[in-house]
Formats: C-alpha cells, sequence, structure tokens
C-alpha cells in the first residue's frame, strides 16, 4: 500500500495531509509523528500551559475522528530512521518499512544545547515539546531564582510566565536589544520596560561562560562579565537547528535545512519537505531561508500537499510570527531586515501601537503591539506590494483599512 | 431550536463583520453580494474576536493569528484549528433571524453542506 507518508506530526505534517486531501488526492495518507500524543499546538507551551490556563487536552489540533473521517492514518510514538529513495520506503525505528509514492519530510527542529561547562547539570530545561512543558512545568513551582538564557521569543515568553507565577526571573541576552532580528527598537524597548516593570531583570550584552553545582544540581550562571547567578532552575531558549540529518543522510540536498523550491518539492521528484526543516528562497527575505513560525509550517505545508494532489500553487505567503508576553500581544508581519525608516502608529504609552518599516520607500514589515487591525492590513499591503506614505501609515486619523481602499484603487 | 432576532438586514455594512452578544453567546454576522452568514464570533483556538476579523470573499481572518474560516460553514481552512459553528440565517420582513441551536458539530456542518453542493 504506497501513498502519500509524511515524516512528522505538527504543524507542517498536519497540514500537508490534510491539503493534500483537500485537493482530491484519494491515495493513502500517512503522517508518522515521533511523539505519541495527538498533534499539538506549541505556542501556549510557554505561555498559557505553564500558566495551568490551558491543559494539555485543549492543545489538541483536530480529534482522533477528524483525521479518521479524513482518512489520514496517524503512526504516532514512532520514529523515522531512515529514507531509501530506491525502494521508495520509510524505515520507521521499531523496524516497519513504509512504502510511498510521495514523501514529505516534515521533522521541525530542535533546541540548540547551550555548550558551557556544567551544561549538563540537572535543573537546565528546554523547551520544545510536549514533554519538555511538562517537565518545566513541575519544575517551575519548584523554583524560586530563575535564569533564562536568551532574550528571544521563547526565554521571553517563559520569562513573563515564570514572573506571573512569582518566581525571580533574570534574562540573559547577548544581543544589545531584545529580539533584534525580529522588531523594530522602540518595540524592543518598549518589551524591555515591561518585563522591568514585571520584576524580570534583564541583562543585555551579556553572555552566560559557565554553570556551577551542587549534588549534580543547577546552583550558579556564571556571566561573561563575571558575575555569578544564583538559579534553581535554568531555562535555555537560544534558537533551533533544523532536522534535516535523515534527508541528509538520504543524499538529499541541505544547506541549514532541507533545500526546497516554491512548491516545498526538494530537486527528487516526489520527496518534499516542510515548515522549520526546509530551506527556501523567500521574496521576502530576498534570500534563502529557514523560517520557524507557524504560519510559515501552515502555508508551506499546504503548498506542498496541493502539489502532491497535482494542484500546484506558489508558497507565497508573507511571512507572520506573533508573542503573547504579560497582557502584551507582539504580531509581525513581513521581514523587517535591512529596513532603513521607521514610522509609528498608534500610542506607545497607550500600549497600543504598530511599527510600520520601509526599505528603499517600500514597506517591508510592521511589528504591533495589541493592534490586530493593522497587522491584517499590512500583510495584505505587503502581499500586494502597495507602500502608503509613511506620513499615511502614522495617521491614526486615517482608518487603517483605507489605506488599503485608496491604494487598491491607485493601483486599479 | 431557537430562533432569535439580532437585527434589521439594513443595519450589516456589506463585506463588513459584525458581533452580537445573545446571552453569553457571542455570534457574528457576515453580510457578502445580500448574503448573510453567521458564525460564532470567538476564534476557535483564542479568545479573539471574528466580528474584529478581516473578510475577503467568503473567508473571515482572525486578526489575531490568521486563521482563516469560511463563514458559510466555519470550517477553518487551515489544519491547524479547529471549526468554528455556523448557523442557519433567514431574513423575515428585513429582519434578521439566526438559528441558535447550539449547533451540530461543525464537522457535522461540513458534510451537510458537502452533500447540498456536489
Amino acid at each position: 500500500m504506497s501513498g502519500l507518508v509524511v515524516i512528522g506530526a505538527s504543524y507542517a505534517g498536519v497540514q500537508v495531509a490534510l491539503s493534500a486531501r483537500d485537493a482530491g488526492y484519494a491515495e493513502p495518507v500517512t503522517v508518522v509523528g515521533e511523539e505519541k500524543s495527538l498533534p499539538y499546538q506549541r505556542p501556549p507551551l510557554s505561555k498559557d500551559f505553564l500558566l495551568n490556563e490551558v491543559r494539555e487536552p485543549q492543545l489538541i489540533l483536530r480529534d482522533d475522528a477528524f483525521f479518521k473521517s479524513n482518512r489520514i492514518d496517524l503512526v504516532l510514538g514512532q520514529r523515522a530512521v531512515e529514507i531509501d529513495r530506491q525502494a521508495k520506503q520509510v524505515a520507521l525505528a521499531g523496524g516497519a518499512r513504509l512504502d510511498f509514492d510521495s514523501l514529505v519530510i516534515a521533522t521541525g527542529s530542535r533546541a540548540r544545547r547551550i555548550l558551557v561547562p556544567g551544561a549538563e547539570l540537572d535543573g537546565i530545561c528546554y523547551l520544545r515539546s510536549l514533554t519538555d512543558a511538562c517537565d518545566l512545568k513541575g519544575r517551575l513551582e519548584q523554583a524560586n531564582e530563575i535564569v533564562v538564557v536568551g532574550g528571544g521569543f521563547i526565554g521571553l515568553e517563559v520569562a513573563a510566565s515564570a514572573a506571573k507565577l512569582g518566581n525571580k526571573v533574570t534574562v540573559i541576552e547577548a544581543a544589545s536589544r531584545l529580539l533584534e532580528r525580529a522588531v523594530s527598537t522602540i518595540v524592543s524597548r518598549f518589551l524591555l520596560d515591561a518585563h522591568a516593570r514585571a520584576g524580570v531583570d534583564v541583562r543585555l550584552g551579556e553572555t552566560v561562560v559557565a554553570m556551577t553545582g551542587h549534588d549534580g544540581r543547577i546552583a550558579e550562571v556564571v556571566l561573561g562579565s563575571g558575575t555569578r547567578l544564583r538559579a534553581d532552575l535554568v531555562v535555555v531558549g537560544i534558537g533551533v537547528i533544523a532536522n534535516d540529518e535523515l534527508a541528509s543522510t538520504a543524499g538529499l540536498k541541505c544547506c541549514n535545512g532541507i533545500v526546497v523550491n516554491e512548491h516545498g518539492s526538494t530537486e527528487v521528484p516526489g520527496i518534499y519537505a516542510a515548515g522549520d526543516c526546509a530551506n527556501h528562497y523567500n521574496r521576502f527575505a530576498d534570500e534563502w531561508i529557514r523560517m520557524e513560525s507557524v504560519q510559515h509550517a501552515q502555508d508551506q505545508g499546504r503548498v506542498a500537499g496541493l502539489a502532491i494532489a497535482g494542484s500546484h500553487e506558489r508558497y507565497d505567503s508573507v511571512p507572520r510570527f506573533w508573542s503573547d508576553q504579560y497582557d502584551l500581544k507582539l504580531q509581525i508581519v513581513g521581514l523587517s531586515g535591512r529596513s532603513d525608516q521607521v514610522v509609528t502608529r498608534g500610542s506607545v504609552e497607550d500600549g497600543r501601537f504598530s511599527v510600520f518599516h520601509y526599505r528603499q520607500g517600500r514597506l517591508v514589515a510592521a511589528d504591533s503591539i495589541n493592534r490586530p487591525g493593522d497587522q491584517m492590513v499590512a500583510r495584505r499591503l505587503i502581499a500586494a506590494g502597495i507602500s502608503p506614505a509613511p506620513e499615511q501609515a502614522g495617521d491614526c486619523s486615517l482608518d487603517i483599512k483605507s489605506l488599503l481602499k485608496a491604494d487598491e484603487k491607485t493601483v486599479a | 431550536m431557537t430562533w432569535k432576532h439580532i437585527c434589521a438586514a439594513t443595519e450589516l455594512p456589506e463585506g463588513e463583520p459584525v458581533g452580537f452578544k445573545i446571552g453569553d453567546q457571542r455570534i457574528a454576522l457576515y453580510k457578502i453580494d445580500d448574503e448573510i452568514f453567521a458564525t460564532d464570533d470567538v476564534c476557535s483556538h483564542a479568545f479573539a474576536l471574528l466580528s474584529t476579523g478581516f473578510l475577503e470573499g467568503h473567508l473571515v481572518e482572525c486578526p489575531l493569528h490568521g486563521a482563516m474560516f469560511d463563514v458559510r460553514d466555519g470550517r477553518c481552512r487551515s489544519g491547524a484549528y479547529k471549526d468554528v459553528r455556523a448557523f442557519k440565517v433567514e431574513i423575515r420582513d428585513r429582519e434578521v433571524y439566526v438559528h441558535l441551536d447550539g449547533g451540530p458539530a461543525s464537522e457535522d456542518v461540513r458534510d451537510n453542506v458537502t452533500d447540498a453542493t456536489p
């Protein structure tokens, strides 16, 4: 029994299967997942899940009946160990072999490990999976002094959750500002203030050089400046690494992820990749990149699923990211790297504003705090290549939707 | 089995979602090409209101995380979010009534729609 085999049962893998079915793919569809649980939402793991506001059953993307009714066979708790391109088979750790006509590799990414002396001590945690989150949740209840390594999305969300739970939290970030690669300096500063108000001690321009322990348990974090911080729990969020080994071992071209085209296809006919593990040319970045987001996993998964069903659509979505910290909803649309002009819409003081980024006069991105309406319009503007004048974008007396309508007329 | 009066049909702007609160229940109404549709207003995965979202054709976009729902059947186009419920709508004497029956599971709604449109 051949058909479609998808390795990976998170956002990208599930979307591939569903989109193939939606487009009329009639052959068997099998999704192999390493984790035992039904496919689940990852973003709440660092937020509501740690705060006990969301529990495990609520994280499930779709229930068993949904997969059954879509004739998607879930093979969970099984790790794929080899892709045999000649035999068109995937070998599982348990010894089973699955035949495929089409294969999608959606193996995601794993947390980058910190490489300093003492990194193996108990109490040094990472957050990627539900298992990680359950472990971390238990430890947070016991902990008092927490050091978060990395002022990126995961680090800041965990810091916010830990602070809400009443812990003493210190964040160590090597860069000179928070989320440096993702947001404007205005948003970085705003987030720094928000964390300071919540009692989180953020140390910028600092690195971790060692961890010391007591009876095998973490006791202190040693910083590059020589400062020693007491800690009974360390959470490391210093980025992820693509899980592309299965693909590279099978001879598929990999370069910081599995190289794919605009349909998610590798150079080998019938073999695709999508999500965190794939590297593609992105016109909004104007370079080859690997993206780590729910939007990317879903949208790239979708085009791969469509292609497998014989319905070709290019992956051309505007990148989108979000992060919830305290009562702040940070949303990002577009990629702001190399932007040379920014304009703010709304009030930073009131905590409701957007920063529009321009590069050579072209609108390329927007970061918003608690202004989802701006995001929806910005996405449409960026997708259509429409750039309102910066003074218009920053003018709150203009209805944001009118920018789109006015410009649509201009374009038409 | 309750039909609830919501508003006058003329109150709904074309192409702009509008949210209503009926008791504890929030619903969103959409007027598209003079036809009116109703769904749950709360997005299936977080507390965001679809009525503050963007309507494009028959798809409404959740303002927070971009999930897209078809307002005709509540079906989410993405695998990552559950469907929302779609409700039957009737216009009587230019007044809008919505059938709030607690709703069948949205998957069932989808099946019905699939049956009706071969």
